[in-house]
């Protein structure tokens, strides 16, 4: 504690207090940019109609209601698939999801960083050349291969290319790097198998990442609404509920709100709670050339 | 891993093909002693193959017939490429209107990203906590930009309009998402707000890893201010991360497309939202020219990895 408090004295030697204060006034001002329409939207979920289209229109809510919430739980009571199955879907597509490309990646990561095999350079320099292009380069082929395959219209379509996801490999193998060969060597000469060196001794070493590879594949996952691939009504995922909702419009703006309120809530709260880690990982991120 | 050093020349005196073959023999020799290595690797790479690889090189393939779906592709040449630069205006629309995305979102936001994580990193714990989280979370919130549908809807009871009607600056509310000279701006704004993202974090990361001893070095040696501390210390021991992010940056503002979609609507008034992806959608997903979408796609991946890799090739040269 006591070495921290003096780097800290000691960092301050090149801080002057008018820079200082000039910094943290734009940090501010640029805070408050980012943060006004998250308010905004958490306040238009509690608002009564009458005061979602007040003039002049005001930020934060005077008579919090949650009549918005009571509408959205009636409206869906009365949708023709119940809201519940949107849930259901959600949870199992980002669940399914989550778990396989943590899995997938994570094995697909440690021979990466750890085993000298050869194409080992070839495969990475394609993930990370994967990483330079947005996935709507190959969405007209990844139908044609769904159909091939027989995943239209069903969970897998959504789920399986994000096994494949390459930032999470990119992640994990750069996590890997650091683990100390010693410790390989060492479960090695115990006579343990390489699978068993991955599950008991890697696995259990880069949980940091693992909340890391989690959290990204669970923001993509949970937003989507099927990437065109899933027509039936009764697949439909949370999101896809949701923009429909929106779209009803002026009638549906206060419910529009408490479903995306609902929404975002998810992700930022796992991201509370698992910041210091991922921020952990990410320092690891570094492209090496 | 293993502890076998393999010899990798073949004796001097040899000629090129065994030599060729005592190669081939010593690579087999390996890959048979890492096949737990390949047996690690075989799910997640099967998937990464069939749904990303796979797929540019089917687009390559594709973007040089005519296709419909319906009938067998047709070889056609050059013909979608010729269309695309020489008779399809909109095209040429969405490639300018993604230029200037680029163009701006791009170093704008590769900056902001920068610039916030570093005066960010000078706060006490708590504080860079919760600013990383006020930063970093509209691009984690989802389908969020449907809040800015409201700030920038039509009628006087959107924000910007009733705050502009009531500071007097406007008289009659604006349709600020049906209007062409707004509507680029306003994207770009939304695009910037959700931009602080992965690339962010790693900034964040990064700043937190520079080895603090440096700058006590640097003190010494006659850094004076926080500026040179950030050119001449902070931004060269950054060149990795400086890297990541870049690619993460460019590559997301080349795929401007959602954000397009829903403020500015599909297609957008006068195409003054089209970009090269919502062009990609509309022949791909409603007029199934396949072949013609696949050649957009082509060029989009053309476009997003030769803009990377001159940009890695010119961060490659910071402060060496």
């Amino acid at each position: 504690m006591n070495m921290i408090l003096t780097l800290r004295r000691r960092r301050r030697v090149n801080r002057s207090f008018l820079g200082s204060f000039a910094l943290f006034l734009f940090l501010a001002v640029f805070g408050a940019f980012m943060v006004l329409p998250l308010i905004y939207a958490i306040n238009a979920a509690f608002k009564p109609l009458d005061e979602i289209f007040l003039f002049p229109p005001r930020l934060f809510v005077r008579n919090p209601t949650l009549d918005n919430f009571i509408d959205l739980v009636e409206l869906l009571g009365n949708s023709w698939v119940p809201f519940t199955r949107y849930i259901f879907n959600t949870v199992f597509i980002t669940g399914m999801g989550v778990l396989g490309h943590v899995l997938f990646a994570s094995a697909a990561a440690y021979p990466l960083a750890k085993h000298k095999f050869p194409g080992r350079n070839v495969l990475f320099q394609i993930v990370v050349l994967s990483l330079m292009f947005s996935p709507a380069v190959t969405s007209i082929p990844n139908y044609m291969i769904m159909s091939w395959l027989g995943f239209v219209d069903t969970y897998w379509a959504v789920i399986l290319p994000a096994f494949a996801y390459s930032l999470g490999l990119y992640l994990m193998k750069q996590f890997m790097e650091q683990i100390p060969d010693a410790l390989l060597e060492a479960a090695k000469i115990d006579g343990a198998s390489e699978y068993h060196i991955f599950w008991s001794i890697v696995m259990p070493n880069v949980k940091p990442a693992w909340l890391t590879l989690i959290i990204l594949v669970f923001q993509i996952l949970w937003g989507t609404d099927g990437n065109g691939f899933i027509y039936s009504e009764q697949l439909k995922t949370l999101h896809f509920a949701s923009n429909q909702i929106i779209q009803g419009g002026i009638a549906r703006a206060g419910v529009g709100a408490a479903v995306a309120l609902i929404l975002m809530s998810v992700p930022i709260t796992i991201f509370i709670f698992s910041q210091s880690r991922i921020i952990e990982t990410m320092a690891t991120s570094g492209m090496k050339d | 891993m293993s502890n076998i050093t393999v010899e990798q020349t073949a004796p001097a005196g040899t000629g090129r093909q065994p030599r060729l073959r005592t190669w081939w023999a010593v690579r087999k020799r390996e890959m048979k002693l890492h096949k737990h290595s390949y047996l690690l690797m075989a799910p997640y790479m099967l998937l990464f193959f069939t749904f990303t690889v796979l797929p540019v090189l089917m687009s390559l393939l594709i973007s040089f017939t005519y296709f419909n779906m319906l009938e067998f592709p047709r070889f056609i040449g050059w013909q979608n490429y010729a269309r695309l630069f020489l008779e399809d205006e909109v095209f040429l629309i969405a490639v300018k209107n993604t230029l200037l995305f680029a163009a701006i979102t791009g170093p704008v936001s590769y900056m902001a990203c920068f610039i916030f994580a570093w005066i960010i990193n000078e706060l006490g714990p708590k504080l860079r906590a919760f600013m990383t989280l006020v930063f970093y979370a509209p691009s984690i919130s989802g389908n969020v930009y449907f809040i800015w549908q409201m700030i920038f809807s039509g009628d006087r009871y959107g924000i910007a309009n009733g705050f502009l009607i009531k500071m007097g600056i406007i008289l009659e509310p604006i349709l600020w998402l049906k209007t062409e000279k707004y509507i680029l701006a306003i994207i770009i704004l939304v695009q910037l707000w959700l931009s602080l993202g992965t690339g962010f974090l790693a900034f964040i990361a990064g700043l937190q890893t520079v080895d603090k001893t440096l700058y006590e070095a640097g003190a010494v040696d006659g850094v004076k201010n926080r500026w040179q501390e950030l050119w001449y210390i902070t931004l060269p021991s950054m060149r990795p991360q400086l890297m990541f992010g870049a690619v993460i940056q460019l590559t997301t503002s080349l795929a401007v497309a959602d954000v397009s979609i829903n403020l500015a609507g599909f297609p957008s008034v006068n195409y003054a939202a089209e970009t090269i992806v919502t062009h990609l959608i509309d022949f791909g997903t409603i007029r199934f020219e396949m072949g013609f979408a696949s050649a957009i796609a082509t060029v989009l991946f053309i476009l997003m990895v030769g803009t990377n890799l001159i940009v890695q090739r010119l961060l490659r040269k910071v402060g060496q």
